[in-house]
């Protein structure tokens, strides 16, 4: 749907302070940055983590206790889907040295180290092979590779200074380490990684960097690291099996207390097995498809948060949980795009962010919470939001600045993506703003672990967006993709390590499932939720009410 | 309000596999299919135009065209018949990236059918992401790796183009080949990653960032407000002033 008459009237007030606002860039004023006493002001009042009602205590388990959004609390005080007196752990289905759970970036990565320690590993992924949040990251990954005008060093400053502080500092330190290391080893597998003529690969601000250092491939990093990735573990099949649509639900321990392997679900023939294996790994990923606050989100179908009531149940302490990240620009319009992701490189590249009247009142780069409590004022306390057809608010995103900027055909160019899907939309992004709003993006928490990736439970391994710690209380742009990448491999070399001396082999077991059972009963939690959810539910009430014979779980039929 | 809500209500006839449902205007086809009562298994995926998972076919009547779209994207429109191919049988051939050579030899031993290409378009006409994929066939056929990673490059692997190929050709698998030549092999490599992983190796970060990690809030508060920022504007030789920790 192209913009209505009403929104391009609103479009020339953005067109009339345009010139002006070009001229300034290009003479490199910039909207103020505010200061972090200002920031942390800025949050408090108007960041949905800070909302009434936006935090609830954990009554069970090892954290209890600790408040986190009730979305999550849901599932974490939910029943298993397995019954552990009925499920049969004697009928073996595969056995693996090391078991995967999740097939994104981290596992994927995860699975690549480990067979070149000569171990196999078996990934079990909920829908296909890839078919994930790294899949969709557009905007690109960080690291320190210039060494003329960055190092680590201001790395990790960035790191620490977009997590408040809070970060796990050994968890940065490995962050920004290696992270030149992954990034040789994603070119050394073809990955295609935007270059210079010479070879330098291009690089960018985010938000909060002091140095640009985003790189990328084109506005599809994610995609072109997944699909790297993806194509080389299948060039190694032999020792890296995967089976798809086959979530796990449940860890299984041992006798020792070791993690010993997983129940899996296939959701086509909807029956459950049992995986036993020496390690495993999990690397679940996100929880966006929660709808933390009713929010949209730009998260993959499958970003459930699983992982976290899995490793919960078996003892694995949360960390970092209470504060989720919204992505200050999700596109509100046209409605079909609703939710979807536009990356931050669109500020990277120049394109200031306007109210109503075609102001500035942010500088375009701040952190990302910031920036979205920001957007969130300006909408709703200043009231100069833009109002959508759809009764939704937004902020304009003033992307035709990046090719007066950068020359004519700029955002073609370098956001092919976004330009396509628009323009099948009607609105042509090189001309014409785009409307947005903050989106819930990433799982800034998780499943407590070390840096060698390591949980409280032998045996079990955590990386990627399921875990928490590296970012402290907000990542930054970039360093997610840095992420799973990092941890992935790393993980993939303890858990081999580890399967070599250290795992016991021992009967399998569901006790901590039972004990778990017992103390919701203590807690005087009597429900019939069960989790982890696997798939969120879109179905549409009506025609449930007439699905008479249809019997749910949770949210699957 | 009220208009709004009349104006959501507005529905069309679209034939799922088929069979009629009717479903608001307003949504992609993957949202109509769920408020048909879909539960989705397979055939979603990131629901963002990304992941390949949600390749759709449909027709008109009276038409003879076979229109493609990815179901995630696509609104729908009145009287569309349509078919998700969530799968489509593909070969892939198992290849050590550190062993091949980036030329047409590479493509055509791990790809024989690629030779069998007709020139005949459909894929170009099956692709969702409007990619010339028999252009990029091409290239492969002469060798042009560059050409063929390039033109491939927004390539969803979404298998439309595969399912429909009469050559039998699995068209995203060679681009895939082709985009990881083209990367390993034929662009120039980053000279300046290399030297910054040597000197990492070398520990030449090692103290600073040691330092750092003891340092306690009030001092990396400090450090942090006053990190010179690099000019958005600046170009690629711009440096610090201070380069203590360079
Ligand atoms: C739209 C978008 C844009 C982004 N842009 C950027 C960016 O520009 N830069 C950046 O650094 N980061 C970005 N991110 C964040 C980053 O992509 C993710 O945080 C990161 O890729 C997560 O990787 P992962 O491997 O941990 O999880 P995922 O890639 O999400 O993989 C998890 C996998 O586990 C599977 N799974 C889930 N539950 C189960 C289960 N119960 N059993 C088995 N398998 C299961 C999932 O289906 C999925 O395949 C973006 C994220 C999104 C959504
Ligand atoms: S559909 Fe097959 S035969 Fe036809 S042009 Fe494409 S690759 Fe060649
Ligand atoms: S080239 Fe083929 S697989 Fe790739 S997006 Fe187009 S139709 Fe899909
Ligand atoms: S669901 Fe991923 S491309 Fe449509």
């Amino acid at each position: 749907m192209p913009y209505t008459s009403e929104l391009n009237e609103l479009i020339k007030r953005v067109e009339a302070t345009r010139p002006g606002r070009v001229e300034a860039k290009r003479r490199g004023e910039e909207f103020p940055l505010l200061t972090l006493k200002e920031r942390e002001e800025r949050l408090k009042k108007y960041h949905p983590d800070f909302k009434k009602g936006s935090r609830t205590e954990i009554r069970v388990g090892v954290n209890k206790g600790y408040s986190i959004s009730p979305e999550i609390v849901h599932l974490l005080e939910a029943k298993s889907r397995v019954n552990p007196d009925v499920i049969d752990l004697n009928k073996i289905a595969y056995k693996t040295d090391i078991l995967i759970l999740g097939g994104g970036g981290a596992g994927t990565a995860a699975a690549l180290t480990a067979q070149e320690n000569g171990v196999k590993a078996l990934i079990a992924t909920k829908l296909r092979h890839g078919d994930a949040n790294t899949m969709m990251a557009e905007g690109g990954i960080q690291g320190a590779t210039k060494g003329t005008k960055d190092s680590p060093y201001y790395h990790y400053l960035d790191v620490l200074g977009g997590g408040h502080f809070k970060n796990v500092p050994e968890l940065a330190y490995t962050l920004v380490t290696e992270a030149p290391k992954v990034l040789a080893w994603l070119e050394n597998l073809g990955c295609m990684l935007t270059k210079l003529p010479e070879g330098q690969l291009k690089s960018l601000h985010g938000g909060g960097t002091c140095r640009k250092r985003m790189h990328y491939a084109a506005d599809i990093t994610g995609a072109e690291i997944m699909r790297t990735l993806r194509d080389e573990a299948r060039n190694r099949a032999e020792d890296i099996k995967v089976l798809e649509f086959s979530p796990a639900v449940e860890l299984i321990l041992n006798e020792h207390g070791h993690c010993a392997g997983a129940v899996l679900y296939n959701l086509e023939t909807e029956e459950y097995f049992i995986v036993k294996a020496k390690a495993v790994i999990m690397a679940t990923g996100g929880s966006g498809r929660l709808h933390i606050q009713g929010f949209m989100t730009t998260n993959h179908y499958g970003a459930t948060g699983d992982g976290l009531v899995m490793g919960y149940r078996a003892g694995v302490k949360l960390c970092f949980l209470h504060t989720v990240q919204y992505h200050p620009t999700g596109a509100v319009f046209p409605e079909q795009a609703e939710g979807l992701l536009i990356t931050e490189k669109f500020r990277g590249a120049g394109a200031n962010v306007l109210n109503i009247d075609g102001e500035q009142f942010v500088n375009e780069r701040e952190p990302r919470d910031v920036e979205s409590a920001s957007f969130i004022r300006e909408c709703d306390e200043v009231g100069k939001g833009i109002l959508t057809p759809t009764g939704k608010l937004g902020i304009w995103l003033d992307s035709p600045m990046i090719d007066i900027l950068m020359g004519e055909g700029a955002v073609k160019r370098e956001f092919p993506g976004k330009f396509i899907l628009f323009k099948r939309f009607g609105i042509d992004i090189s001309k014409d703003p785009m409307l947005v709003y903050p989106t819930l993006h990433y799982q800034n928490g998780g499943l407590e672990y070390n840096s060698l990736c390591e949980t409280s439970v032998p045996g079990f391994f955590a990386a990627g967006e399921v875990s928490g710690g590296v970012h402290g209380e907000n990542r930054l742009m970039g360093n997610s993709l840095l992420d799973v990448t990092v941890f992935g491999r790393i993980a993939g070399v303890s858990a081999s390590l580890y399967t070599k001396d250290k795992a016991k082999e021992g009967k399998l077991n569901l006790d901590h499932v039972r004990r778990y059972h017992k103390e919701l009963e203590e807690a005087g939690i009597i429900t019939d939720r069960v989790a982890p959810m696997l798939l969120p539910d879109y179905s549409n009430p009506k025609v449930r009410e007439r699905q008479l014979t249809a019997h749910y779980v949770g949210t699957i039929r | 309000m009220e208009v709004e809500a009349n104006k959501k209500e507005e529905l069309v006839p679209i034939f799922i596999m088929g069979k009629r449902y009717e479903v608001p205007a307003s949504l992609t086809i993957q949202k109509a299919m769920e408020y048909a009562g879909y539960q989705l298994i397979r055939g979603c995926g990131c629901r963002g135009g990304i992941c390949g998972a949600c390749g759709t076919v449909y027709r008109f009547p009276g038409s003879y065209k076979i229109e493609v779209g990815l179901a995630c994207q696509t609104v729908v429109q009145p009287d569309m018949y349509l078919t998700q191919i969530p799968f489509f049988p593909a070969t892939k051939s198992i290849y050590d990236i550190e062993k091949v050579k980036p030329a047409i030899e590479t493509l055509v031993k791990n790809y024989p059918e690629l030779l069998r290409c007709l020139q005949c378009n459909t894929c170009t006409k099956s692709c969702p992401m409007d990619i010339e994929v028999m252009d990029y066939i091409a290239a492969g056929m002469r060798g042009d790796i560059t050409r063929l990673a390039e033109l491939s490059f927004d390539c969803v692997m979404c298998g439309l183009c595969t399912s429909r190929c009469p050559a039998e050709i699995c068209q995203y698998n060679i681009a895939i080949l082709g985009r990881r030549l083209y990367g390993k092999y034929v662009a120039p490599r980053a000279e300046h990653l290399a030297s910054m992983v040597r000197e990492v190796e070398k520990g030449k970060y090692e103290q600073m960032l040691r330092q750092l990690m003891d340092t306690d809030e009030e001092t990396l508060k400090n450090l942090y407000s006053a990190r010179e920022i690099e000019p958005e504007q600046g170009d690629e030789y711009w440096t610090p002033k201070d380069k203590t920790y360079l």
